[in-house]
């Protein structure tokens, strides 16, 4: 029997786990429309590469990574798409984003896919086939996994895998334990293949005895060495990855240090399941487990394709009418969506149907009384009283003292105040606020930078002229001596450079006016008798002009001479 | 009596070996105070202040020639940070110097006619051009500094505001109520 360890604080909501796991997943019906967003993970947006009216097949790329830190999009099933623009998108921001609108056709014929040989495939091909398949962290972070699944910068001891599950409300991993644990068991092999790691572990709060029960079946039935399921006190937020290192393993992972560091990396176990499917079946990332619950007729987990809109699954699950808004996540860590047409992404494990019954509005919020309870809930041993406080002053070093960045946002602090403020919100604006300083102190640097080496290139490019043109003038300065060497000329051959100048300038001004003078109007070579007359008439009025113009300009204008 | 003076002559004559010798050895470069102003500037290099850059202006301040106000596009935050490392009182902006919101510049390249004044206005190499070429903002480098307006002889410049989007979006002040006293 393995020592579990505990985390500082955590707190025991009411779960609310037994609505949702009466039946098993169900296969969500085929959505009018799918809205595909093309930033559904950590990093950059992924770049569409389809046009519209294309028809594309299930499992066909309509996103292509942008950079190293992004990842591919899919076509959920067969379809045309009929628009490419910005849409609402599953966002705490309520902004739209750009997404991908596919209708399907109803046959969903996939692309030509199959899978490859998990043992004999080298590792580089291996990530780059989860990069290829869209393959993300399902918990909740969507971070790239084909870039966690790499023991090139640390030496990994440990893999974890998360099937916690702590938040209430939601049990997709817990459903997909109990029917699927063959292939996550399956993908946490590969995912310890790539990493090198020695053990695995698999964290399973003690209150999905089923899902324990069926993984450590897997564990045996598949033969598999070196994996252990273990049931971990149910105590949120032990999900946390942080958390759950520390009751499997005993190490606390430092302020500022990655676990990687430590030896330990973490998955969830949905994504140890994708990543099977990937590899194993060639089946990129098109639809994840999603719990429907809260004011719904009747709860449950939907296999559904990413983008289906809102609307059209919670119809499945019995929405109820008096429902106020829609949370995606747990009721602790979940964000309010801005609408229910957004398409379901990769980061939706929960979606809860909220009402005023069931969540009722929180009650005015109180001055802190520095009771410290927060302190005593926080599973990152942060001191929240002290981080609110800097908070709402905008105080944001001494936020980042006191170690902001350390928080995971649980709420747990927020859960037991007695006075009831909602102190996860503060701890967001302040870290969404160091964030936006950051990007624009980096954005100075590189305007600093632009800007110094600007004024370097212009004077640099001045001196360059300057020498240029010196060395000009020496040029020209030797072959004026050398001709007043060769004809002896009136100017003196060492003159300065303004003599050489207006030298070079008479000389230009002379060749110019015989140039003048040898050239004839082209249209004066044949004409007739009466034309010459009637130029030889012209001629002679200019010539009493310019005789008029002369005396006159004598008489009441200075010379052009002095005008300059 | 000679021999207190000759110790106190012999200490003197020592320190000031030590102090001449420290002098050159530890001189600092520059004024250190110029390069903490200048981190503090936004570096839009867009002489609202007065002055052609951030760091003229910085070098103003450090001086005692120039307001810690004068700078819009660091807004009052920008004031609030240079009067704490100055040891001095926040000022507030000036009449019509009140900040912007943030934008970046745009080429309409229906009317651009490619005359590069534009180019040789910006000072962070941020338009993208030559000659009887078509010109175009590089908008992740541009500081909205509004210096290539002036110059456009077609007036196809403008300054769109940044709009916010997911990249850029930030969590509000949380706005709650509080409990009215009864």
């Amino acid at each position: 029997m393995r020592t579990l360890f505990q985390f500082h604080g955590g707190v025991h909501p009411p779960t609310h786990k037994t609505e949702s796991t009466r039946t098993p997943i169900a296969q969500a019906a085929l959505p009018s429309k799918l809205v595909v967003a093309l930033h559904q993970h950590v990093g950059n947006r992924a770049k569409p590469v389809v046009q519209v009216g294309e028809r594309v097949l299930k499992g066909q790329k309509i996103g292509r990574p942008e950079g190293k830190l992004s990842s591919a999009v899919h076509a959920p099933t067969s379809g045309t798409v009929s628009a490419i623009d910005m849409q609402l998108v599953a966002h705490q921001s309520g902004l739209p984003d750009l997404c991908i609108t596919l209708i399907p056709d109803g046959k969903d014929e996939w692309i030509a896919h199959s899978g490859v040989d998990t043992t004999q495939t080298p590792h580089s091909d291996l990530r780059h086939l989860l990069r290829k398949a869209g393959v993300v962290g399902l918990g909740g972070a969507v971070f790239p996994s084909d870039l966690k699944a790499d023991a090139h910068h640390h030496k990994i001891t440990t893999l974890i895998l998360n099937g916690a599950e702590c938040e209430p409300y939601i049990t997709c991993d817990d459903m997909l334990m109990r029917e699927r644990a063959a292939d996550i068991v399956s993908g946490a092999q590969v995912l310890r293949a790539l990493l090198q790691a020695e053990e695995v572990l698999i964290g399973i709060e003690d209150n999905k005895p089923e899902a324990v029960a069926a993984m450590q079946r897997a564990v045996q039935d598949g033969k598999h060495q070196g994996i252990e399921v273990i049931a971990v006190p149910t105590l949120y937020p032990s999900g946390g990855a942080k958390q759950l290192i520390r009751i499997l393993t005993g190490i606390e992972v430092a302020a500022g240090v990655r676990s990687t560091e430590m030896g330990v990396q973490c998955f969830n176990v949905a994504t140890a399941y994708s990543v099977w499917r990937a590899l194993a079946h060639g089946e990129p990332l098109l639809s994840r487990i999603v719990t429907v619950t809260g004011n719904v007729d009747h709860a449950q987990n939907f296999e559904v394709l990413l983008g289906t809109p809102l609307n059209e699954l919670v119809a499945q699950a019995g929405s109820r009418a008096d429902t106020s808004k829609h949370i995606m996540g747990g009721p602790m860590m979940g964000v309010d969506l801005p609408s229910g047409t957004v398409g379901i992404t990769k980061a939706t494990n929960c979606i809860i149907e909220a009402s005023p019954a069931l969540f009722p509005p929180p009650p005015p919020a109180l001055p802190c009384i520095r009771c410290t309870r927060c302190a005593e809930a926080c599973p990152a041993e942060l001191q929240p009283q002290e981080l609110y406080w800097f908070a709402k002053a905008r105080d944001f070093g001494k936020t980042q003292e006191y170690s902001l960045f350390d928080c995971i946002e649980c709420g747990a602090c927020a859960y037991v105040c007695p006075s009831q403020i909602p102190l996860v919100q503060y701890y967001r604006f302040a870290k969404s606020e160091i964030w936006q300083r950051e990007r624009e102190a980096q954005a100075a640097e590189v305007a600093r930078a632009r800007h110094e080496y600007r004024q370097l290139r212009i004077e640099r490019d001045k001196q360059e002229k300057a020498e240029k043109l010196a060395q000009k003038e020496r040029e020209a300065a030797a072959k004026a001596a050398a001709q007043a060497a060769a004809v002896p000329t009136p100017l003196d051959p060492l003159a300065a450079p303004d003599d050489t100048q207006q030298l070079r300038i008479n000389e230009a001004i002379a060749r110019a006016k015989a140039q003048a003078a040898a050239a004839q109007p082209k249209n004066t070579d044949t004409l007739t008798p009466q034309q010459q007359a009637e130029v030889a008439e012209i001629e002679a009025r200019r010539a009493k002009i310019r005789e008029m113009a002369a005396d006159s300009g004598a008489d009441d204008e200075p010379p052009k001479s002095n005008q300059g | 009596m000679i021999s207190a003076l000759l110790v106190m002559v012999g200490i003197s004559l020592l320190l000031g070996a030590v102090l001449g010798y420290s002098a050159i050895k530890f001189k600092v470069e520059g004024n250190p105070l110029v390069e903490k102003i200048d981190a503090v500037l936004p570096q839009t290099q867009c002489g609202q202040c007065g002055f052609p850059g951030c760091k003229p202006y910085a070098e103003a301040i450090a001086k005692g020639e120039a307001d810690i106000n004068k700078c819009p596009p660091g807004g009052e935050e920008g004031i609030r940070k240079l009067a704490d490392l100055l040891g001095v009182e926040y000022k507030p902006f000036g009449e019509g110097a009140a900040p912007k919101a943030k934008a970046v510049a745009f080429i309409d390249e229906q009317t651009c006619i490619g005359c590069t004044l534009c180019i040789q206005a910006c000072p962070v190499d941020a338009i993208a051009g030559a000659a009887k070429q078509m010109h175009t903002i590089i908008a992740a480098e541009c500081t909205g500094c509004e210096l290539c307006l002036a110059p456009c002889p077609v007036d196809c410049i403008s300054m769109l505001p940044i709009a916010e989007d997911i990249t850029n979006w930030k969590w509000r002040y949380p706005l709650i109520p509080i409990q009215a006293a009864a």
